[in-house]
């Protein structure tokens, strides 16, 4: 299920605790997963009803930025959780962005 | 995309780390989160539709700022310097209110209607166990107003600049990296919590992980001392600060060895003032950035780099850099246009332009955001070969003198290169031939000398006659307001009948006033 993004859009994983909000936006919609299935944008019942898929289980971690191979978008771990952000079948991977000295 | 996040993600991520006051003792991520919770039942339990603070800085900053948020109610941040009139005018806008203020200022706002007061003792007191607050609405609205800011504008009431959830938000997870600060770097704030940068680096230092320490109110000698007693690490101060505490510095012989990091902005920087700070502090990185109210703070950094770069440089082009606020910011985008328009070449004077995320660019019933969300700032400036931005004053400060646009910061910085002048404004002022000329206000360097003649000359030789002040009054010092915003229109009205009682030839020759 592909989803339109923008900055700001929150989305939730429906195996494990995971929320990402979206800090850069991909041009097209994009198939984007958590434990392997696809994250939902509106609110998740308490209780996962699903188990982070073999391989899509490495978990998230709070406060860090996962992006896809060509950086077409960025999106912010609110909530760390047990399953691994993909886009597709292919896992994201922290995003190396240069941090910008304080200025406030 | 709620400011409540990011308090919530502190305190998930880092609970036991004290983010406000004196490392043991100080408000962890954790205590901060209950307090806010507690000062946001409070908010709600009323009729408030906005939460105003009247106060100095203190911790109660961020408890209300998180608590009002929290509530779902607009912060505002008011002027406890304003006069008691101006005061009242803008607390009565925004009854019905809950104020937090100090003991101090409660008299001058008691007998308001719609009043609620707060004292800011109880609101940072222990949590109290009654009023405990559920924990927040999980989707709270990121289009909700989350900061108004009343400008200090100088004809008719102030405008309230509005800061949406969103903005704020976009701009510290723009700008910021989760939990990267060391558990052993704190933040000295000493701007006022009206002043936009008082808001920004309570949202950046809570998610970056940084102690915040307060100054209550800022004065050099408190600054460094304080600076010393808590070793703080890094800071923020506007250009008029920055000089002050230089002063004490070189008194005391002290060299603050544990800060590594200051940054400047909020008014315009001399080039002589960064490089003495440079000289006296080689060990600190120094960041100049440039931001606005309405822009949600920072949308340009010249970084530590490039501040080293261009001192150590002979190249009149590389060192001229220490005069730009630097490059945009990766989440922001940035034009110069030229008044009909179009995108100015490089080089080219012309309004700056910002787009972005954190781009709010509007006021209590007016958004000044163009169609496709740019917000023309009336900052003029230009972009250098390298993509540095500079900045040229503002475009209502232009002086037009028959028909001519003249920049006042270029008559400016020809009267600064004089190594008598200090300091230098030039302003426009009414004249019946021209429409406006040029005047200017002069400070000059302990012991130098300059005539008004002398200078004059000095100017007509480096740009042109039309450009050459009429007359120039020699002063001991620049107004400037407590945030380092120099009072141009201030010197523009004093000149301006200075101009008038000249030309009636009832005072001396201004040169000979000082």
């Amino acid at each position: 299920m592909a989803l339109e993004l923008k900055p700001g859009t929150k989305l939730r994983s429906v195996v494990c605790s995971t929320e990402v909000i979206v800090v850069r936006a991909p041009a097209d919609a994009v198939d984007l997963r958590c434990g392997g299935r696809p994250l939902a944008t509106g609110s998740v019942p308490g209780v996962p009803a699903f188990e982070p898929e073999h391989g899509f289980d490495q978990g998230t971690l709070l406060g860090k930025r996962y992006t896809d191979h060509d950086k077409s978008f960025e999106l912010l771990c609110t909530k760390a959780g047990s399953g691994s952000l993909s886009l597709g079948d292919v896992v994201l991977q922290l995003s190396g962005a240069k941090p910008l000295p304080a200025s406030d | 995309m709620n400011l409540c996040m990011l308090l919530e993600m502190a305190a998930d991520g880092a609970a036991d780390r004290v983010l406000v006051g004196p490392k043991p003792g100080g408000l962890t991520a954790a205590e901060l989160q209950r307090r806010a919770r507690n000062a946001a039942a409070r908010f709600s339990s009323g009729s408030a539709k906005h939460v105003a603070l009247l106060d100095v800085n203190s911790e109660a900053v961020p408890i209300a700022l998180f608590g009002a948020a929290m509530a779902g109610l607009p912060f505002a941040p008011i002027n406890y310097r304003l006069t008691d009139d101006d005061l009242v005018g803008i607390v009565d806008r925004l009854v019905p209110a809950t104020v937090v203020t100090g003991r101090d200022a409660v008299q001058r706002i008691r007998d308001r209607e719609g009043i609620t007061i707060i004292d800011r003792d109880v609101l940072c007191g222990v949590v109290d166990v009654q009023v405990a607050f559920a924990a927040p609405p999980a989707e709270a609205d990121p289009d909700a107003v989350a900061v108004m800011l009343f400008t200090s504008g100088t004809t008719g009431p102030a405008k309230a600049a509005l800061l949406r959830h969103r903005h704020l938000v976009a701009y510290v997870i723009g700008t910021v990296e989760f939990m990267a600060a060391h558990e052993d770097e704190a933040q000295l704030v000493s701007v006022p919590p009206y002043h936009v940068a008082g808001i920004s680096t309570i949202l950046t230092s809570i998610y970056g992980g940084r102690r915040i320490v307060y100054l209550p109110t800022f004065d050099a000698e408190s600054w460094v001392a304080t600076a010393a007693a808590e070793h703080i690490s890094h800071a923020m101060v506007v250009p008029t600060m920055l000089g002050r505490i230089l002063d004490v510095i070189e008194v005391r012989d002290t060299r603050l060895p544990s800060l590594s990091h200051l940054s400047y902005g909020g008014g315009r920087m001399s080039i002589e003032l960064i490089e003495r700070a440079m000289g006296l502090l080689p060990h600190v990185d120094f960041v100049n950035a440039y931001g606005l109210t309405e822009t949600s703070s920072t949308v340009a950094i010249l970084g530590p780099r490039e501040h080293r770069a261009a001192w150590a440089s002979s190249d009149p082009t590389l060192r001229a850099r220490l005069r730009s606020v630097g490059v945009p910011v990766p989440s922001v985008e940035v034009e110069i246009r030229s008044a009909d328009g179009a995108v100015a070449p490089v080089g080219e004077r012309g309004e700056v332009y910002v787009r972005g995320e954190q781009v709010a660019g509007e006021y209590l019933g007016r958004s000044l955001l163009t169609e496709d969300g740019w917000f023309p700032t009336r900052d003029a400036g230009y972009f250098d070969e390298g993509g540095f931005l500079y900045l040229d004053g503002r475009l209502d400060d232009v002086i037009v003198r028959g028909g001519e646009n003249l920049s006042p910061g270029e008559i400016e910085d020809a009267l600064i290169d004089h190594e008598a002048v200090a300091a230098a404004c030039v302003v426009g002022v009414p004249d019946t031939q021209w429409g406006e000329v040029v005047a200017a206000v002069v400070v000059l360097v302990a012991d130098a000398q300059a005539s008004e003649g002398q200078l004059q000359s000095w100017v007509r030789a480096r740009l042109r006659s039309t450009k050459t002040p009429e007359f120039i009054d020699f002063r001991a010092e620049l107004p400037y307001n407590e945030t380092g915003k120099l009072l141009r229109r201030v010197l523009r009205d004093e000149l301006a009948e200075m101009k008038e009682v000249r030309q009636l030839g009832a005072i001396p020759r201004p040169g000979q006033m000082s």
